[in-house]
């Protein structure tokens, strides 16, 4: 391979790009080293198992990465806002639609729900940290190491162009001869370890490791989404990798699973991606609900309405959600019998959600609401939701998706479910718990500037979408003529997304400007609210709880307030932790350059790197770590010097 | 002292997943396809158990409850999986 085929060359957009990488590392790696951080960055970060900062790392990669995502969005909108635009040439944008497509869903959705999950239900649970850390970190690191393979490509090699759905006969390496869909196949494998890893870990730490007296029924509801959610993770993901590992097979070994000779069959890859698929949408919306369900119970300043149909509903979401997967294909060939069965399971989803939806409304129903930003994030969440939910319900209708197929109707269909229902949750969300993780609340005049212009902005991108669709406009066009008619709703969408983006600026600019002005929370509770998560001081202590609380009820929190009963009477007394380790980031390095020297055939180097996996693996298998106590005396100190003297 | 210190169980069960994968090349001889599948059904079904009672340890722990009900869970995941894709592209397929 020539140096010139392995840089992307010849466009002035990824040379000013590479560029900015260049000088954003060296202005890091200057800063780091002038600062004297180095250290400081290791220890504390890249060797920790506190199940709350790798929290914090997952939620800032997926910020990142939401930029990442939204610049692409941006270009796409650019690229279409006038007739016959010269911005991106066809092959540009195909590559930037596909890596917004996997990166939104995959390293910016999914991340954020796994560090808001990784914060806060060992809180909400009364528990000291994950079931397992070390492999909370191993699954980090190599969520970290997928996620950075992905983002390279556009510079090194190629970024895959074939859509997030990746269809064969296209992504085959005849019709995408690049290295593009390698990288693919390669970096969504190493993620997706890490993916089952924190599924397996939150499973085991929700079932084991609650606190004495606290029920299943008596969890928290964002703890029981977040069940919900790992369970649909381990019995979905292992379809998605299986179908990566095929379709590697096909790209790099010359096997023949989805070409369309020799026996192989393409179709067989739609229907293992949408098998994964379906169910990856419930993955990152059920955490969602669980979090306007904190968020609205709490600013209604009343317990969740239906408690028991809100369980209920999400269990049967989560076995429905196997059961509908031919909706993403009913073109594809099968008789109307098949397409008939899975539209009624597809309308049957949106009962459950429905019950939901109508939970929230009576929970809200004689509240004395507040009108906080995580509150406004909540409530804008129901209509745009119900409207992305009832397109949904018109696309499930096969007779009626033959015209909307492939649309920008769809593509506007699911941004008002992912959006509200993904981005929304996860903004209210990281509005509501960075106090408990920092020690201050983001300035709420920001906060809710930016939220009126998410939420306007959004309707103004997408909602023209409807109607393109509907005229015709197919996905994944490139440019479009005059004659069209499709220019003016397109240069409106253009406009939302400059509002969106304004939108994202403000948030991160209520970041920087709260860190340096807004006041520090010292009660630890500054909402209000009514989960365990609130009864430890903010910024969290390692060992989250001094002593473990003991939970009579739901709301153990809010109900010990009300009554001035304290959540347990026992002793301070030595805490076991867990010691850090530096392996789990070694084991993410030693992934990526494997998946790196994989999606360029490099085999030399990809068996080293192989073997060196094997080594760290083992290494850490025969390692024996006891961790380590903290003594009551230094605890007692904590707590005093984080509560005032009050304890 | 030994006998609790040697992993009886693990090694059992290895050496029995290695036998039976073996056993499972059989299909490749020369015989009717019938009974191949037979030989591949029987071979998956014991490996599968071999591999959750002696490895996964299931029905080991106070709650077996909750490992039944997920191995219910992944049953019903892989059988609708499967027979849901014999119906979209065999039985059910346009013609
Ligand atoms: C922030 C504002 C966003 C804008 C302006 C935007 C815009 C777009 C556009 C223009 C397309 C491609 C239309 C086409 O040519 O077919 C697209 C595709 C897509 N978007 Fe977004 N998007 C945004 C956010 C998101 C988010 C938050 C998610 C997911 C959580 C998401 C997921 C997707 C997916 C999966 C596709 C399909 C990619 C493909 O065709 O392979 N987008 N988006
Ligand atoms: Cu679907």
């Amino acid at each position: 391979m020539k140096w010139d085929e392995f840089f992307v060359t010849g466009d002035p957009l990824i040379y000013g790009a590479m560029v900015s990488i260049v000088l954003v590392s060296l202005a890091i790696l200057f800063g780091l080293t002038y600062y004297k951080k180095w250290g400081y960055l290791w220890r504390e970060w890249l060797t920790t198992v506190d199940h709350k900062k790798i929290g914090v790392m997952y939620i800032i990669c997926a910020l990142l990465m939401l930029f990442r995502g939204g610049v692409d969005a941006l270009l796409m909108r650019a690229q279409t806002a006038a007739p016959e635009m010269k911005f991106l040439d066809a092959q540009h944008y195909n590559e930037i639609f596909t890596t917004h497509g996997v990166i939104m869903i995959l390293f910016m959705a999914m991340p954020f729900i796994f560090g808001l999950m990784n914060v806060i239900v060992p809180l909400q649970i009364g528990a000291r940290d994950v079931a397992f850390p070390k492999l909370n970190a191993i699954s980090f690191w190599l969520f970290f190491a997928g996620a950075m393979l992905f983002n390279i490509s556009f510079i090194i090699g190629g970024s895959p162009d074939a859509g997030w759905s990746a269809y064969f006969p296209l992504a085959s390496i005849e019709f995408s001869p690049t290295v593009g869909n390698n990288y693919y196949s390669l970096s969504l494998q190493i993620s997706g370890i890490g993916t089952l890893l924190t599924g397996v870990n939150f499973i085991v730490t929700i079932l084991k490791m609650r606190a004495p007296g606290m029920t299943l029924m008596r969890m928290p509801m964002f703890t029981w989404s977040v069940l919900i959610t790992c369970l649909i993770i381990i019995f979905a993901f292992p379809v998605l990798t299986i179908a990566l590992l095929l379709m590697m097979f096909d790209r790099l070994f010359g096997s023949q699973f989805f070409t369309m000779a020799n026996g192989g069959m393409d179709m067989l890859w739609a229907n293992l991606f949408w098998v994964w698929g379906h169910p990856e949408v419930y993955i990152v919306i059920l955490p969602a609900f669980g979090i306007f369900s904190e968020i609205i119970s709490t600013f209604a300043r009343k317990n969740l309405y239906g408690y028991t149909s809100m369980v209920m509903s999400m269990v049967v979401i989560s076995a429905l959600s196997f059961l509908v997967w031919a909706h993403h294909f009913y073109t594809m060939g099968q008789g109307a019998m098949v397409n008939g069965f899975f539209s009624i399971t597809t309308m049957a989803i949106a009962v459950p959600t429905g019950v939901k939806i109508f939970n929230w409304l009576f929970t809200l129903h004689k509240g004395r609401i507040s009108f906080t930003t995580p509150m406004l994030y909540s409530l804008a969440f129901i209509p745009i939701f119900t409207i992305g939910g009832v397109t949904g319900v018109m696309l499930a209708m096969a007779s009626a998706d033959y015209q909307y197929h492939n649309t920008m109707f769809l593509v506007a269909h699911f941004h008002y479910v992912l959006i509200p229902g993904a981005v929304f949750a996860v903004i209210a969300g990281f509005h509501y718990w960075f106090p408990k993780v920092f020690g201050f609340r983001l300035n709420e005049r920001l906060g809710k500037m930016a939220f009126w212009f998410i939420a306007i902005s959004f309707n103004v991108t997408f909602f023209p979408m409807f109607f393109l669709g509907l005229q015709g406009m197919t996905r994944r066009t490139y440019t479009y003529s005059e004659e069209t008619g499709f220019g003016p709703l397109n240069l409106l969408s253009m406009i939302g997304a400059i509002g969106l983006a304004i939108g994202f600026i403000l948030l991160v600019y209520n970041i920087y400007w709260s860190t340096r002005y807004q006041p520090r929370d010292k009660t630890g509770d500054p909402w209000d609210a009514r989960a365990l998560e609130w009864s430890t001081p903010s910024p969290v202590p390692v060992y989250n709880f001094a002593v473990t609380p003991k939970v009579k009820g739901r709301d153990a929190f809010w109900f010990a307030k009300k009554n001035n009963e304290p959540l347990s009477d026992e002793k301070i007394t030595k805490i076991h932790m867990p010691s850090n380790t530096g392996k789990p980031f070694v084991l993410g390095v030693a992934f990526f350059f494997l998946g790196f020297f994989l999606v360029f055939s490099w085999w030399t180097p990809s068996i080293i790197a192989g073997i060196a996996v094997l080594i760290i693996l083992a290494t850490m298998s025969f390692e024996r770590d006891h961790g380590y106590y903290i003594p009551a005396e230094e605890i007692v100190q904590t707590e005093q010097k984080l509560r005032g003297d009050t304890v | 002292m030994l006998k609790q210190l040697f992993p009886i169980k693990h090694v059992a069960g290895y050496i029995s997943s290695l036998v039976l994968s073996a056993v499972a090349l059989v299909v490749l001889l020369d015989m009717p396809f019938a009974s191949k599948m037979a030989i591949l059904v029987v071979t998956a079904v014991l490996q599968a158990s071999v591999q959750l009672v002696l490895f996964m340890h299931a029905g080991e722990s106070e709650d077996k409850k909750s490992v039944y009900i997920n191995i219910a869970y992944a049953l019903f995941v892989g059988l609708v999986t499967i027979f849901g894709t014999l119906f979209i592209f065999v039985w059910g397929w346009y013609s």
